[in-house]
C-alpha cells in the first residue's frame, strides 16, 4: 500500500485552560495562564506554590461513580479529551472501522496518584488494606485501554512512555500507522495527573520548579511549572476524511524522533536538531516552510537556551522568520500531556490563522534570541509548523503540520 | 561555641566529607579550591550533593543559592552563612 496523507479530524483537550477546546483555544489566544496557587497540596509544604491544575473538576460530570472508582484521575482526562475528539471529528462508526481503529496514548508517570494515596495508607496510616483497583487504576495503559472500552475499538491499542515526549511519539507513531495502512483511523494523544505531595516533593528536589511565574525564553525565567490535563487527535487518511466532508484542522504531516545519548536531564541541541531535521525529511518539507514553532518551551534555563540554539541551527537564516512560542506559560508543562495539548494548539494556530503568544514575558535573554511571540498572540497565515517536546533522558520527538 | 574560622573548618570538612560520599571521590582529592567541573560534577549530580548538604546541617538551601554555586569554597562560604543564620542549630543537630 502506498503511503497515505494523514489529516487532523478531531480534537480533544482538558487542561488548566478549562475542561473543552473552546475554553483552551480562547484562553491561548488572550494570553491569559492556568497556572494559579495550588489547589491540591497544602500551601508550604513545598518551595514551589503555584500549578496548571484543572480547577473545580468533578469526575462525576463524566463518569458514574462505578467508572470513577475504575480509573485514576490521569486516565479520566484521558478519556474525557479522547470524548471530546471522537465527537468533534463526528466519526461514523461502523464495526470494521472499529476492528480497524488504533489508539495510542501517552503519559510520564500514569496513575502514581492512586499509588501515592495508596501507599501512604499502607506504610504511614499501617490500614494494612488498599484499593483493590490499585493495579489497574495505576497502569499507564488504563487511558488507553478506557478508550478502546468506551468507543468498541478493537484494532492497536498501546501506550507509549518516554517522560515529556510520550505524547508526541504517541501521536508520531498513530500518524505512521494511518500513513502506512496499519489502521484506518487513530485516536492519540497524551495525558497526566502529576499532583500528589510524593510526586511534587520529588520535583522539588530536582530544582527545575519555578518558585514563581513560568516565563519561557525570557530573562528572569526561574522554571517549569507543573501542569495536567489530557488532550487527544483523531488522525485518518486525508483521502477517507476528504470523502466523507470532514473537517479537517490540519495534515500531520511528519515526526521525526532522536535520542541525545548524553544524559538523563541536561538537553543537547544536537539531539534536538536531529529530531527537527528528521520530522522536516519524514514531511518531505523544506525548512523554511515552516512558519510556526510550537516550541518545548519549558522556562527553565537549559531547556530554552538549547532549544533555541537547536532551531537555529535547524534554520538557519530562516530562524529570523520564524514565529515560536511556548504555550506551557499558560498551561504548564503537563508532562506526558504536553506534546498533545501543544499539538491541539499547533493545529488550531494553523487553521485560524492566529499564534498564541508567550506569556509572562519580561525581556529578551540573549541565549533566547527568537521571536517568541512575547505575551500577546499574533495574528500569522502560516504554511506549516512544527511541534517541539524534548524529554528528560533526552528523548527527543518532533512533530510537523502542514496547514490545508 | 566556636570562632567564624573555626566553623568553617568545620563545615569545610564536612561539605568536603559529604562531596566526597555521594560521588564516590577519596576526601583527599578534594580541596577548598576545587570547582565541580574539575570533580566531575554535573547539575544531576549537583542535586544529590545539594540534597545530602541540606541533611547534614540541617538547612534548606533555595534554588536561586544552589544555582550559582561552582567550587568547593563557594559551597561552604554558603553553607557556612546558612549555618549561622540558623544559629548553628544544624550544626549541633547534624554534629
Amino acid at each position: 500500500m502506498t503511503n497515505r496523507r494523514v489529516a487532523v479530524t478531531g480534537v480533544g483537550v482538558i487542561s488548566a485552560l478549562g475542561p473543552t477546546t473552546a475554553e483552551f483555544w480562547t484562553a491561548l489566544i488572550e494570553g491569559r495562564s492556568g497556572i494559579a496557587p495550588l489547589q491540591s497540596i497544602p500551601p508550604g509544604a513545598l518551595r514551589f506554590s503555584s500549578g496548571a491544575e484543572v480547577r473545580g473538576y468533578d469526575p462525576a460530570s463524566y463518569f458514574t461513580p462505578k467508572e470513577t472508582g475504575y480509573l485514576d484521575r490521569f486516565a479520566q482526562f484521558a478519556a474525557i479529551a479522547a470524548r471530546a475528539a471522537i465527537h468533534d471529528a463526528a466519526i461514523e462508526w461502523t464495526d470494521s472501522l472499529r476492528e480497524r481503529a488504533a489508539i495510542v496514548t501517552g503519559t510520564c508517570i500514569g496513575g502514581q496518584s492512586t499509588q501515592d494515596e495508596g501507599f501512604f495508607q499502607l506504610y504511614s496510616e499501617k490500614t494494612n488494606r488498599l484499593n483493590p483497583l490499585t493495579i489497574p487504576r495505576t497502569m499507564s495503559s488504563a487511558a488507553a485501554s478506557w478508550i478502546s472500552i468506551e468507543h468498541g475499538i478493537r484494532g492497536p491499542v498501546f501506550t507509549l512512555s518516554t517522560a515529556c515526549s510520550s505524547a508526541n511519539h504517541a501521536l508520531g507513531h498513530a500518524l505512521w500507522m494511518v500513513r502506512q495502512g496499519a489502521a484506518d483511523l487513530a485516536i492519540a494523544g497524551g495525558s497526566e495527573a502529576p499532583f500528589s505531595l510524593g510526586m511534587l516533593k520529588s520535583w522539588e528536589l530536582l530544582r527545575v520548579v519555578s518558585p514563581g511565574a513560568c516565563r519561557p525564553f525570557s530573562k528572569e525565567r526561574q522554571g517549569l511549572i507543573l501542569g495536567e490535563g489530557g488532550a487527544m487527535l483523531v488522525l485518518e487518511p486525508m483521502d477517507a476524511a476528504r470523502a466523507r466532508g470532514a473537517r479537517i484542522y490540519a495534515e500531520l504531516a511528519g515526526f521525526g524522533m532522536s535520542s541525545d545519548a548524553h544524559h538523563l536531564t541536561q538537553p543537547s541541541a544536537g539531539g534536538a536538531e536531529r529530531a527537527m531535521r528528521r520530522a522536516l525529511d519524514d514531511a518531505g518539507l523544506a525548512p523554511e516552510r515552516i512558519g510556526y514553532i510550537n516550541a518545548h518551551g519549558t522556562g527553565t534555563i537549559a531547556n530554552d537556551a538549547t532549544e533555541t540554539a537547536a532551531i537555529r541551527q535547524t534554520f538557519g537564516a530562516h530562524a529570523e522568520r520564524l514565529a515560536v512560542s511556548s504555550t506551557k506559560s499558560m498551561h504548564g508543562h503537563a508532562l506526558g500531556a504536553a506534546g498533545a495539548i501543544e499539538a491541539v494548539a499547533t493545529v488550531l494556530a494553523l487553521a485560524n490563522g492566529v499564534i498564541p503568544p508567550t506569556v509572562n514575558f519580561l525581556g529578551p535573554d540573549p541565549a533566547c534570541d527568537l521571536d517568541v511571540t512575547p505575551n500577546h498572540a499574533k495574528r500569522a497565515h502560516v504554511e506549516c509548523a512544527l511541534s517541539n517536546s524534548f524529554a528528560f533522558g533526552g528523548l527527543n520527538a518532533v512533530l510537523a503540520f502542514r496547514g490545508v | 561555641m566556636s570562632d567564624v574560622s573555626g566553623m568553617s573548618e568545620d563545615v569545610s570538612r564536612r561539605v568536603i566529607a559529604v562531596v566526597a560520599a555521594t560521588q564516590h571521590l577519596a576526601p583527599e582529592t578534594i580541596t577548598l579550591d576545587s570547582t565541580f567541573e574539575q570533580l566531575g560534577i554535573d547539575s544531576l549530580d549537583g542535586i544529590g550533593i545539594l540534597f545530602a548538604i541540606e541533611n547534614e546541617f540541617n538547612v534548606s538551601i533555595p534554588d536561586d543559592d544552589a544555582k550559582s554555586i561552582r567550587s568547593i569554597r563557594e559551597m561552604v562560604e554558603g553553607v557556612s552563612k546558612l549555618v549561622a543564620a540558623a544559629g548553628e542549630t544544624g550544626a549541633a543537630l547534624a554534629g
